[in-house]
C-alpha cells in the first residue's frame, strides 16, 4: 500500500511539474481550422513566422463552437493563444469579453485591411463566398444573377438551396429586385420576410435542401440539379480535384470573414500581435491562395495574388463588385424564429 | 471466504446454535448480495454516468432558468412588485440600469440577451445596446431615457418577457416544444399559426418510424423464416446477407441510396430501360427517400430477433397441426404465428425505438419537410446554441416514447417483449 502511494505521490509531483513548466514558457499556440486549409496556412504564415522571428509556434486545429473558448477561458487553462473563429464566434465571444480588444496600431492599422475585416476583437483571415454554381459542360449559356437562378423556364431543371433559412431569404430578396446592400434592410421587416418566402414559393417544386457543404458539388457532378447555392471553395475545389468545369456567378453573393482573435488573459499577447502582424502582411497573404480559393484581407494583398488564380478569388475586384456581407446579429437575432417559419414553409 | 469460514465454524463456540445459525445464514445471504453488487457495480456506475446522468441533465436544462437573474438581479427583484399591467415603476428602470451597467463591465449582458431573445426576437439588439450605453440610473426621467435608447422599453410584452425569464425554473422551453407560449398575461396560448411546427414534427417522427417499422416487418418476416427453415449452411449464408450491410458504416449506406435513387441513378435508368417510366421519377430528397434509406438501414434488427424466435420454434408443431386437419394457412395463423410473436414484438420495439432517433438519414435523403426531431435538437444544440429548447424537445421526445412503450407493452403483454 505504501508503496503505492510513493508511486502516486511521484507521478502527481512529475504531473504538477509538467505542467508548471508547459504554463511557463508556453509556444506561441496558433488555432485554425485543420486539413488542407491549414496545411497552406503553415506553409503561407507559420513556418516563415517562426524562422523569421525566432518564435516557437505550435498549431492545433479546432471544429468551432463559442462555448469551446467560453469553457477554455472560465476553466482558468487557455492553453490557445491565437484562434481562428467564424464570425459569428467572433460577435458572441467579443461580446462576453473572450477576446482581447485588438490594438490596431501593432497591425498596421485599421487603414491596411478590408473594411469588413475589421472589428473591435478580431481582424479578417479569410474572405469566401456563398455563389451561385452551375455545370459549365450543361449549360452552355449559363445563369447570370440570382434572377436566374428562379427563371425556370429560362434554364429548366431542380435547383439546390442550404437547408434553412439562413443565406436562402437573402438570395431569393435579391432574386426578386432587391440590392444585395439592401437586403437585410427589407428582411428586417416582416413585409420584407413575406416577400423572401413568397420569392421561393414560387420555385417551391423544383428545391432540393443541402445539409452538409460538400453536397452541392456532388448535386451538381451527378447531374441532380441545374444550379445550387455553394461555397466557392468546394466548387474550386471540385474543379481542381475532379476536374471538373463547374462555373461560379459572383453577382449577389454573399460573403463571409473567418478572423484571428487573441484569447483573454493570453501570456503570449507580444508575440500574438508579432503573428497577427506577420500575417497581415500582403507578401504573405498573397501566398495563402495558391493553396486554397479563399480571399485575403489586406488591401494591397490581392494585387499580389498570381493572376492565374483571380477568376476563382473571393477578393478579386471583379468578384466583389456586387456582394453582401452575411449579417451575424441579424442571424443570432432571428434564426430561431425564421427557422421555424422556414420547416412551416417547407412543410406546407 | 469469510462467510463460508463462519458457516463452517464449529458450534461450540457459539452458545446458542441454532438462532446463530439463522444470523450466520444470513449474514452469508448478506454477503452474496454486497458481492453481486460489487460485481455489477461497475455496470452501474458506468449506467449512471453514460445514461443516467446526461440524460438528467437534460430534463433539468429543459426547465432551468437562470441566466437572466444572475445577469439582472436587481431588476428581477425589482420587477416582483409589478402587477403585470401597464408598465413597470422607475424602480425598476433604475435596478435595470444598475445591472445592465455592470454586466457590461462584467462582459455578461449577453447572456441574459440571449435568453430574452429566445422569447421575443429583438431583445437581443435592445439589451446589447442598452448595455453599451446604459442610461445613468440617478436620470431624471429614466423612462425616456430608456425610451431614447429603444421604444421598446416602454412596451409591456418587453417586461413581460423579463418577468417570465426570471427563474429559477420556467416552463417556456417545455411549452415552445410543443407550439404553446406564454402571453404577456401569463396565460398560456398557442404560438402563432407559422411558427407552429413541433406537433407535426413530433407527429411526423412517429408517422414515419411506425412506417418503417411495418415495412422492416413485412419484408424481414419472410427472410427470418426462410432462414430458420434452410440447413444450417444455406441458413449461415443468408445470415452474412443480413449482417453485411450491418456492419457496413451508416453514412455509406445512405450515400449508396443517394447514387442509386437519384434522378441520373441506377433506379431510374432502369426504369426507363424498361420503359416503365418516359422520365426520371422523384426517388430522393423526399419522404420515399427516407423511408426506403431507413427501412434498409434496419432491416437487421427486425430480421435478427425474429430469427432467433422462429429457430425456437419445433417443426413438429406445424406439423401435427396440419396432420390433425387444419389446413396451412389456418396452422400458421392459429400455431406458428402466436409463437412469433416475442420475437416481433422485439423487433418491432428495437427498430421503432431506433427510428425515432434518426437524424443523418433522414437529412441527407429527405427534403425539407422530412426532417424528424432529432434534426431540429441538433438544430439547437449546434446552429442557435439554443439548449434549452434541444433538452425541451428531448424531453418531450422521451416522454411520448415511454408512453408508446407503455402502451405497447399492454398491447402485447409485458412478458411477449423479449429478445433470445
Amino acid at each position: 500500500m505504501r508503496k503505492h502511494l510513493v508511486v502516486a505521490a511521484a507521478l502527481a509531483g512529475a504531473v504538477i511539474c509538467l505542467h508548471a513548466g508547459s504554463a511557463g514558457a508556453r509556444d506561441l499556440t496558433v488555432v485554425s481550422w485543420g486539413g488542407a486549409y491549414q496545411d497552406g496556412q503553415k506553409i503561407a504564415y507559420f513556418q516563415p513566422f517562426a524562422a523569421k522571428t525566432g518564435i516557437h509556434l505550435t498549431d492545433e486545429a479546432w471544429d468551432g463552437g463559442v462555448g469551446v473558448l467560453r469553457a477554455k477561458i472560465e476553466g482558468g487553462h487557455a492553453n490557445w493563444d491565437v484562434v481562428q473563429v467564424e464570425s459569428e464566434e467572433l460577435a458572441l465571444g467579443c461580446e462576453e469579453g473572450l477576446f482581447e480588444k485588438l490594438d490596431y496600431s501593432k497591425i498596421g492599422g485599421k487603414g491596411a485591411y478590408l473594411p469588413a475585416a475589421v472589428s473591435e476583437c478580431g481582424v479578417g483571415s479569410i474572405l469566401y463566398d456563398f455563389i451561385l454554381a452551375y455545370d459549365g459542360d450543361k449549360l452552355k449559356q449559363g445563369p447570370t444573377s440570382w434572377a436566374d437562378f428562379f427563371d425556370t423556364k429560362k434554364f429548366p431543371g431542380k435547383r439546390a438551396l442550404r437547408q434553412g433559412p439562413k443565406t436562402n431569404l437573402e438570395i431569393a430578396l435579391i432574386a426578386d429586385g432587391v440590392k444585395p446592400q439592401d437586403v437585410y434592410k427589407v428582411l428586417k421587416t416582416p413585409a420584407g420576410v413575406e416577400r423572401a418566402f413568397a420569392k421561393l414559393d414560387t420555385i417551391k417544386s423544383d428545391l432540393i435542401f443541402w445539409k452538409a457543404g460538400a453536397q452541392p458539388a456532388q448535386l451538381l457532378a451527378s447531374g441532380e440539379v441545374a444550379m445550387t447555392s455553394a461555397y466557392n471553395g468546394r466548387i474550386t475545389a471540385a474543379n481542381d480535384k475532379d476536374k471538373k468545369n463547374f462555373k461560379i456567378v459572383w453577382n449577389g453573393a454573399l460573403f463571409t470573414i473567418d478572423s484571428w482573435v487573441i484569447l483573454k488573459g493570453s501570456p503570449n499577447t507580444a508575440e500574438a500581435y508579432e503573428f497577427l502582424d506577420f500575417v497581415g502582411q500582403p507578401a504573405q497573404q498573397k501566398l495563402l491562395p495558391n493553396y486554397v480559393a479563399y480571399g485575403v484581407t489586406n488591401k494591397a494583398a490581392t494585387a499580389l495574388v498570381d493572376p492565374k488564380l483571380l477568376p476563382v478569388l473571393p477578393t478579386a475586384p471583379q468578384n466583389m463588385a456586387n456582394v453582401e456581407e452575411i449579417d451575424d446579429q441579424f442571424w443570432l437575432e432571428n434564426l430561431d424564429r425564421l427557422n421555424e417559419r422556414f420547416n412551416k414553409w417547407a412543410a406546407k | 471466504m469469510s462467510a463460508q469460514g463462519g458457516v463452517l465454524s464449529p458450534p461450540t463456540r457459539v452458545p446458542a446454535p441454532s438462532g446463530s445459525i439463522r444470523a450466520q445464514l444470513r449474514r452469508a445471504g448478506r454477503m452474496r448480495t454486497v458481492g453481486a453488487l460489487a460485481l455489477v457495480a461497475p455496470l452501474l456506475v458506468f449506467i449512471l454516468v453514460t445514461f443516467v446522468a446526461p440524460i438528467g441533465g437534460m430534463l433539468w436544462r429543459s426547465v432551468d432558468d437562470r441566466e437572466v437573474a444572475a445577469v439582472m438581479p436587481r431588476t428581477i427583484t425589482a420587477l416582483r412588485g409589478w402587477d403585470g399591467q401597464g408598465i413597470p415603476a422607475d424602480a425598476v428602470y433604475r435596478a435595470t440600469a444598475e445591472d445592465l451597467a455592470e454586466a457590461h463591465a462584467n462582459g455578461t449582458a449577453s447572456l441574459a440577451a440571449r435568453r430574452l431573445n429566445y422569447d421575443i426576437s429583438g431583445l437581443r439588439t435592445l439589451v446589447m445596446s442598452t448595455a453599451r450605453h446604459p442610461p445613468a440610473a440617478d436620470a431624471a426621467d429614466i423612462r425616456v431615457a430608456f425610451a431614447d435608447i429603444d421604444p421598446r422599453w416602454n412596451e409591456r410584452a418587453t417586461w413581460a418577457a423579463v418577468r417570465r425569464a426570471s427563474g429559477p425554473l420556467t416552463s417556456f422551453y417545455l411549452l415552445a416544444a410543443l407550439d404553446l407560449q406564454r402571453d404577456a398575461s401569463n396565460a398560456i396560448a398557442r404560438v402563432p399559426e407559422d411558427r407552429a411546427i413541433y406537433l407535426d414534427v413530433l407527429g411526423r417522427t412517429f408517422r414515419v418510424s411506425l412506417t418503417v417499422t411495418l415495412l422492416c416487418l413485412i419484408l424481414g418476416f419472410p427472410v427470418a423464416y426462410l432462414m430458420s427453415t434452410q440447413p444450417a449452411k444455406t441458413a449461415n449464408l443468408l445470415m452474412i446477407l443480413v449482417l453485411l450491410p450491418f456492419w457496413t458504416s451508416l453514412l455509406v449506406r445512405t450515400a449508396a441510396w443517394i447514387v442509386l435513387l437519384q434522378n441520373e441513378g441506377l433506379v431510374n435508368h432502369l426504369l426507363l430501360w424498361l420503359r416503365i417510366i418516359d422520365a426520371p421519377i422523384k426517388l430522393i430528397y423526399n419522404s420515399i427517400g427516407v423511408h426506403v434509406a431507413m427501412t434498409h438501414v434496419l432491416l437487421p434488427f427486425m430480421i435478427l430477433p425474429l430469427y432467433a424466435t422462429m429457430k425456437a420454434i419445433n417443426p413438429q408443431y406445424m406439423r401435427a397441426a396440419i396432420s390433425l386437419g387444419a389446413p396451412p394457412p389456418v396452422a400458421f395463423m392459429r400455431v406458428y404465428l402466436p409463437l412469433c410473436v416475442p420475437g416481433i414484438a422485439a423487433g418491432c420495439l428495437l427498430v421503432f425505438i431506433l427510428a425515432i432517433g434518426y437524424y443523418i438519414t433522414p437529412a441527407l435523403v429527405g427534403g425539407a419537410s422530412d426532417q424528424m426531431i432529432s434534426y431540429f435538437i441538433a438544430f439547437y444544440t449546434t446552429d442557435s446554441v439554443n439548449w434549452g429548447m434541444a433538452s425541451a424537445l428531448g424531453a418531450v421526445l422521451l416522454a411520448a416514447t415511454l408512453i408508446l412503450y407503455g402502451v405497447y407493452g399492454r398491447l402485447v403483454g409485458d412478458g411477449a417483449i423479449r429478445i433470445r
